[in-house]
């Protein structure tokens, strides 16, 4: 919005300009700050209003989900803008702290943002009150600081995993409003194919090994289908006592990989 | 589309609301809980857009809370009732009305059990069943039909599973959750 006052465009229209700018040449340090924005046919609707209005749009799969020895997080790493692929190298896992992370699905400025404000608010809690946020609260803190601007454009929809001690816990807030707890969620435009692997494969009793591996299959199956995710699959794994970068794996070596494996 | 339903019985409130909580083509939680306690005798179910509901609904629920301690006494269902709906109509002609609607079911110790049936555009209305959603369209005639005020109905709704609690002058007793049939293999 600033930046393209400041760089003499018109203020807002960023698809407009998208489509007839993309043929010829491409702007990266003006496209740089829309990186997820890809036109998603479910989500478009949502900003039907006046045209004011910036269409932030989800091009990612995000998913995490909790098991017996906490939360596993597993993100793709790809940035569109429009057909052109922005970036393959991502970071769409927020670290909140040492024992909180956030994913990233929607605009990316919105994203980060606001998850560094909640850093913030968890820090200033931990302080006031000697003792760690639960991640119910965080998340309730995140919720309540974007439903003042609900309606106004802002577009994030993260999940927000943690430890705390009522044990792993998993929250989905985003721009809408909702906020629910839940044993697994995916988001972004890969979400609905990431769902089908990660509803079939989870259990209860999953090892820690078989987990990461359906995280990491899972996000694989959707950049397969979907266009827009793809990049590497980065997977993290939230224990008692805080999370873990546990692989970074290109989509194209598990491509490989499964191709040999038997089904 | 998200379903609430309410009947009035001789004494006591029967509420059901559907488990499911959707954003768009995915089913994001199946086993949510729309129902918010405001007392021990009183019940508020909320549905509407994603956000607002929660906030509405928390918002109503912490102010009867605070009346309780205030004043040392718990407001009836009817003050309850219609404290809710002049929050709506206050909110309805501002920059940010919430698009909620509701049923509001409660058991006073005096007057008995009372259900009121609100709607986002806050009217409000005393019924002896009301119900919200698409599902509203084909109870309601059942309950035109069927209902008398004196009997203790039982009522077969068939979507995936829901929530049911009874109010009457014991409290709020949740109700076994009613499970979609299971037919042997699909």
């Amino acid at each position: 919005m600033a930046l393209a006052s400041v760089l003499g465009r018109e203020s807002a229209f960023f698809n407009n300009n998208k489509q007839s700018s993309l043929g010829v040449n491409l702007d990266l340090h003006v496209s740089e700050p829309q990186d997820f924005f890809v036109r998603n046919a479910a989500s478009a609707d949502v900003f039907s209003g006046p045209e004011e209005k910036i269409e932030f749009l989800h091009g990612t799969t995000t998913l995490a989900f909790k098991f017996q020895h906490g939360v596993i997080v597993a993100v793709d790493s790809r940035a569109t803008a429009g057909s052109y692929i922005a970036s393959q190298t991502v970071k769409k896992v927020i670290e909140i702290n040492p024992y909180l992370l956030g994913t990233m699905a929607g605009g990316a400025a919105d994203c980060s943002f606001w998850e560094r404000l909640l850093a913030r608010q968890c820090r200033i809690y931990e302080l006031r009150n000697k003792e760690r946020i639960s991640v119910a609260a965080a998340s309730k803190l995140l919720a309540n600081m974007v439903y003042q601007y609900k309606g106004m454009g802002l577009s994030m929809g993260t999940m927000v995993c943690g430890w705390d001690k009522r044990g792993p816990g998993l929250y989905y807030v985003d721009s809408e409003g909702n906020r629910v707890c839940g044993d697994s969620f995916s988001v972004g435009s890969g979400s609905v194919y990431a769902y089908g692997v990660l509803d079939r494969g989870r259990r209860e009793d999953l090892s820690v090994e078989e987990a990461c591996e359906l995280g990491r299959r899972a996000i694989y199956q959707a950049t397969y289908r979907d266009a827009y995710s793809g990049g590497v699959v980065n997977l993290y794994h939230v224990k008692s006592d805080g999370w873990v970068c546990v692989s970074q794996d290109d989509v194209a070596d598990l491509h490989r990989k499964y191709l040999d494996e038997p089904k | 589309m998200e379903y609430l339903i309410g009947i009035q019985g001789p004494d006591f409130v029967l509420v059901a609301a559907d488990t499911v909580a959707a954003s768009s083509i995915i089913q994001m939680k199946h086993d949510y809980d729309k129902m918010f306690k405001l007392s021990e005798k009183i019940l508020l179910l909320c549905v509407g857009e994603a956000g607002d509901t929660v906030q509405f609904a928390e918002y109503i629920q912490k102010n009867v809370q605070l009346y309780k301690m205030r004043n040392g006494y718990e407001l009836s269902p009817d003050a309850a009732a219609n404290f809710t709906r002049k929050n709506l109509a206050d909110y309805l002609r501002s920059r940010t009305p919430y698009h909620v609607n509701l049923l509001l079911a409660g058991y006073d110790d005096h007057d008995g059990p009372a259900l009121y049936y609100m709607d986002y555009l806050s009217s409000l209305a005393k019924a002896p069943f009301a119900a919200h959603g698409y599902g509203a369209f084909l109870t309601l005639s059942i309950l035109d039909r069927y209902y008398k005020p004196d009997e203790s109905v039982e009522f077969i709704l068939n979507l995936p599973a829901f929530n049911v609690r009874l109010i009457d002058k014991h409290g709020i007793k949740d109700l076994e959750k009613l499970p979609l049939a299971t037919t042997s293999t699909s």
